[in-house]
């Protein structure tokens, strides 16, 4: 991101694969939330999160679609289409503010986690709440309270994860990043 | 890498395959059973669908384990549907056959089962076609031929580049975790959620900043290489499409076509024996 040749470099490439890699793996890590089936706090959700917040809509959308559709196949054998797409929806909004958040640069505090977190719980309530039933119910036909009642459990477990892990994530990585630089200024 | 499905090398026609033809297959695949409700239809794919999995030569050592969960996993799905909605089977065939009594607010009928039954096959017929992609499709050869069907070779990269780190990240994560655990630090079951959220993030830590570690080095490793310089490259893994490849892909087409045919050809996604 040093050069502004091409909106999709050697650095974005490489993120999309490692991003995606780490996300296969962190669906094994959840910590299950009540009886309602497939829906558990995906500590995978926080880390697309962070993910999406530091490289941005393309990496954030990719590593959500192909992640989470890789993920479920490797481990769950199938892929429930209509909760891949939300993922994707979800890494492309926290994605497209981006700039704003300047994990990079070393500033992510205070007012910026604010946002962070605004941003996050708007982006999760329009892909689980919206995108993940109404797909449901397009493409599986399944009945619609069942629905709503699992895309609002799933809401409610990712905004907690986001906010905790997806905040953490992009505090600490922006510290190290910050302060990467050895040299301090001599009187 | 216990429970994860992942490439093994046989040599069946199957696996000769090109990569991205038995990706059409599985995608076409699992739209078609996406979009019907016809119990006939899912069922000829059902069938067909085994019968593609075993000339696979595919071994129960080699899924068993993630079958048994995904069947535990539809069996939850199945209940949830019933105790959430026990009128949706009447709600889409419009009729109510009564069956018996389970407990209150909730009679069985026929049209329950079916439905559910239906639900059921939808999963089952998509199944199959997965492990067969995932355990005969070397990624390597997959992201060449990506590539070779008009794909940019930079998103091929980056499939290849994933299914290249799963299992080294995965061992990463194995790592972490052991080293963890040895400091006395539990991803245990019974710990209070706060407690296990921090124990979580000691093994997430570690394991997200070396993995930017690594975006680093592998990016300028690549960037040395002179990655994205040109327009073209060539592949050493790549596999031209063969006559075989051409079959099988409009054998999907053709089969999804018909299928959707007879799905909505009375105007309905399902087929309904009650009228």
């Amino acid at each position: 991101m040093e050069t502004k040749k091409s909106k999709f470099g050697i650095k974005e490439v490489v993120a999309i694969g490692i991003g995606t890699a780490l996300f296969v793996v962190l669906t094994e890590v959840a910590i299950p939330l009540g009886f309602i089936p497939n829906t558990a706090l995906q500590v995978r959700a926080g880390m697309l999160a962070f993910i999406a917040a530091l490289f941005g809509p393309i990496v954030g959308g990719v590593v959500g679609l192909l992640g989470h559709a890789l993920g479920d196949a490797v481990f769950y054998g199938s892929v429930w289409w209509s909760w891949v797409i939300p993922d994707a929806v979800f890494g492309i909004a926290v994605g497209l503010f981006a700039k704003k958040f300047a994990i990079n640069d070393g500033g992510f505090d205070g007012k910026k986690i604010a946002l962070f977190n605004v941003v996050q719980v708007v982006a999760n309530a329009v892909a689980w709440i919206l995108c993940a039933p109404v797909l449901d119910i397009v493409i599986y036909k399944e009945p619609a309270n069942k629905v709503f009642l699992q895309g609002i459990w799933a809401f409610i477990g990712d905004v907690i994860i986001c906010a905790i892990i997806g905040s953490l994530l992009g505090f600490g990585y922006s510290k190290i990043k910050g302060s990467s630089s050895s040299l301090s200024k001599e009187d | 890498m216990s429970r994860v499905l992942s490439y093994e090398e046989k040599n069946t026609w199957i696996h000769r395959l090109c990569g991205v033809t038995k990706l059409i297959f599985f995608l076409l695949w699992s739209l078609t059973s996406m979009l019907t409700y016809d119990t006939r239809v899912l069922l000829v794919m059902l069938v067909l669908s085994i019968v593609i999995l075993r000339a696979s030569k595919t071994e129960w050592r080699q899924i068993g384990t993630v079958f048994k969960f995904i069947l535990f996993f539809l069996f939850i799905n199945l209940i949830a549907i019933y105790v959430l909605a026990p009128n949706q089977g009447t709600l889409i065939y419009g009729t109510d056959t009564y069956v018996c009594h389970l407990f209150k607010g909730h009679d069985l009928n026929q049209e329950m089962i079916f439905y559910e039954i239906n639900v059921f096959l939808k999963y089952m017929t998509v199944v199959p076609t997965v492990f067969i992609f995932l355990v005969t499709t070397n990624p390597s050869e997959f992201a060449a031929s990506m590539n070779r069907v008009g794909i940019s070779y930079k998103i091929g990269y980056a499939i290849a580049i994933s299914l290249r780190y799963i299992p080294d990240i995965q061992s990463d994560f194995v790592k972490i975790k052991n080293a963890q655990q040895a400091r006395g630090i539990e991803m245990a079951k019974k710990a209070p959620f706060f407690q296990r959220i921090k124990h979580i993030c000691a093994i997430l830590f570690p394991l997200v900043f070396s993995s930017m570690d690594r975006i680093d080095v592998v990016s300028n490793a690549m960037e040395l290489r002179g990655f994205g310089k040109h327009k073209k490259r060539t592949w050493y893994m790549g596999k031209a499409l063969k006559k075989s490849d051409y079959i099988v892909v409009a054998f999907v087409v053709l089969f999804s076509a018909v299928a959707l045919f007879v799905t909505f050809r009375d105007g309905s996604r399902f087929y309904n024996p009650f009228i």
